[in-house]
């Protein structure tokens, strides 16, 4: 399930952008190998990173991840939700599972992010 | 990369295969939290044929078996399986093991997969004064667990005996599919449950008579994910994370199955050991911080670093972050706090109580 109207990373994070917010998730294709997520590490709202940073780490049962800043800016609202619910992620992936929103700092950036043809060629490498 | 018999029927289950001990395994099916809820709640099957069998023959048999085990075997019943380690002269472990006594000089030892070899040579090598004919016939056994509170209702069809009369660490040889094979009640989840040992070559047909009776019973096949998890909440051990050659049995908390009435390999050792007062020990912690404690991550004792945490994740039924940590002994009371460096942070964890799940009986 790759929804269009999103952007992509290599690292399968998903983006949407919403004038110069940015809401940012895992896409399904990631949190289907990670399963069972059961602990989120969500930054603080207020800091700033970078495109690349690494934005938050998740942990299922057998592993941990790490999700990185898909674009640059101030993290301006956390999906508080996920501190009790994490498994959110594998339900909702695109939805109730959402992780950040960014608030966008370079809106050229938002070209080095793929579209979801290509992000669906990787993943079905 | 070695298979287990059942290494296509995972395939077509769409098992998440990884590698285990030179074996490719099925580490989960659906989700590792599912399996390992069915377990507790109603049943899971696993497939672990990628343990080892090694089989003791021979008039010398009981005398050799209590001089390289740490446990009793001299005063087993026919019919009784027993955990027990095999030491080396330090009092460390080579490997734990389930005793079977077949007969009265005829014993299974069932080891961990990735030291059947490492074992068995280690067999040999203290065989030498002893007449008693050792064969590791890992490659022709299957071995299937079937585990969790309805394990003997979804297995009882198959066999002609009253399942009820297989008591907690016995076993029969009973004939099931027209094989004959070992029945025994014994497992690794801390569920009731059953092990079946039996020819590989039949595997698929056990596993396939075995998924078919469990469906209406809501059993799920189970991978070596959720065995992992539950034998964490059970508070057993794991060969490797939690004891080795490096730690004796007195400090992995398992001097329960050290007979110290018997004379065996690396006693002197562990006597001296007891006498001295142990250093470290090994003991279960929960966290206090958020976060997940992962074998070898870094542990901290009063600001110092101390070691790695042994064993550590999310227990999904009892839902916390526990782990398994050798701490100074002066640190092993429950209620001691410690730190586990996540990603770089210090997190806080406490000693807790093993194990932290125990089934209702």
């Amino acid at each position: 399930m790759i929804p269009d109207e999103l952007y992509y990373t290599e690292s399968h994070e998903w983006v949407r952008v919403e004038g110069e917010r940015a809401t940012v998730g895992i896409s399904d294709f990631a949190q289907r190998e990670l399963q069972d997520i059961v602990y989120v590490e969500l930054p603080e709202v207020g800091k700033r990173v970078k495109k690349g940073d690494v934005l938050c780490s998740i942990d299922s049962v057998k592993s941990s991840a790490e999700v990185y800043a898909p674009l640059s800016g101030e993290i301006v609202e956390v999906n508080e939700a996920l501190n009790d619910q994490p498994e959110l992620i594998n339900k909702d992936p695109y939805g109730e599972g959402w992780l950040v929103v960014i608030k966008i700092e370079d809106p050229g950036e938002i070209s080095s992010l793929l579209p979801a043809s290509k992000y669906k060629e990787i993943v079905e490498e | 990369m070695k298979k287990t018999p059942l290494y296509e029927v995972h395939k077509a289950l769409g098992a998440k295969m990884i590698p285990f001990a030179g074996f490719e395994m099925p580490v989960m099916y659906s989700s590792i939290i599912e399996e390992h809820m069915a377990v507790r709640e109603r049943a899971g099957l696993f497939d672990v044929s990628h343990m080892g069998e090694i089989f003791v023959s021979g008039p010398d048999s009981v005398d050799f078996l209590q001089w390289v085990t740490s446990n009793e075997v001299e005063k087993m019943k026919v019919g009784r399986a027993r955990y027990n380690a095999f030491p080396t002269e330090k009092g460390t472990v080579v490997d734990d093991l389930l005793v079977y006594r077949m007969e009265e000089n005829h014993y299974m030892l069932v080891v961990n997969a990735a030291n059947i070899d490492k074992d068995f040579q280690w067999l040999v090598e203290h065989a030498r004064d002893f007449d008693v004919k050792l064969e590791n016939l890992s490659a022709e056994y299957f071995q299937l667990a079937l585990q969790g509170p309805r394990a003997q209702e979804i297995l009882q069809p198959l066999v002609n005996i009253d399942l009820s009369g297989i008591k907690y660490y016995r076993f029969k040889m009973v004939e099931i599919l027209g094989e004959e094979v070992v029945l025994s009640r014994t497992g690794y989840t801390g569920e009731d449950g059953f092990e079946i040992y039996g020819p590989s070559h039949q595997a698929r047909k056990f596993w396939d008579a075995i998924m078919e009776l469990g469906r209406e019973h809501g059993m799920l096949p189970a991978g070596l994910g959720a065995r992992d998890t539950l034998r964490l909440e059970a508070g057993m051990n794991l060969y490797g994370n939690d004891m080795d050659e490096t730690t004796t049995l007195l400090e992995a908390d398992l001097e329960w199955i050290v007979k110290w009435e018997k004379d065996f390999l690396g006693k002197e050792a562990l006597v001296k050991q007891k006498e001295e007062g142990l250093r470290r020990k090994l003991v279960g912690f929960e966290m206090v911080d958020r976060g997940i404690p992962r074998h070898g991550y870094k542990v901290y004792v009063d600001g110092k670093e101390y070691g790695v945490v042994a064993s550590g994740g999310y227990a999904p039924y009892i839902k916390k972050n526990i782990g398994n940590v050798y701490l100074p002994m002066e640190k092993t009371a429950e209620g001691e706090e410690f730190e586990i460096e996540i990603r770089g942070k210090l997190h806080r964890a406490r000693v807790v109580p093993r194990p932290f799940y125990r089934r209702k009986k």
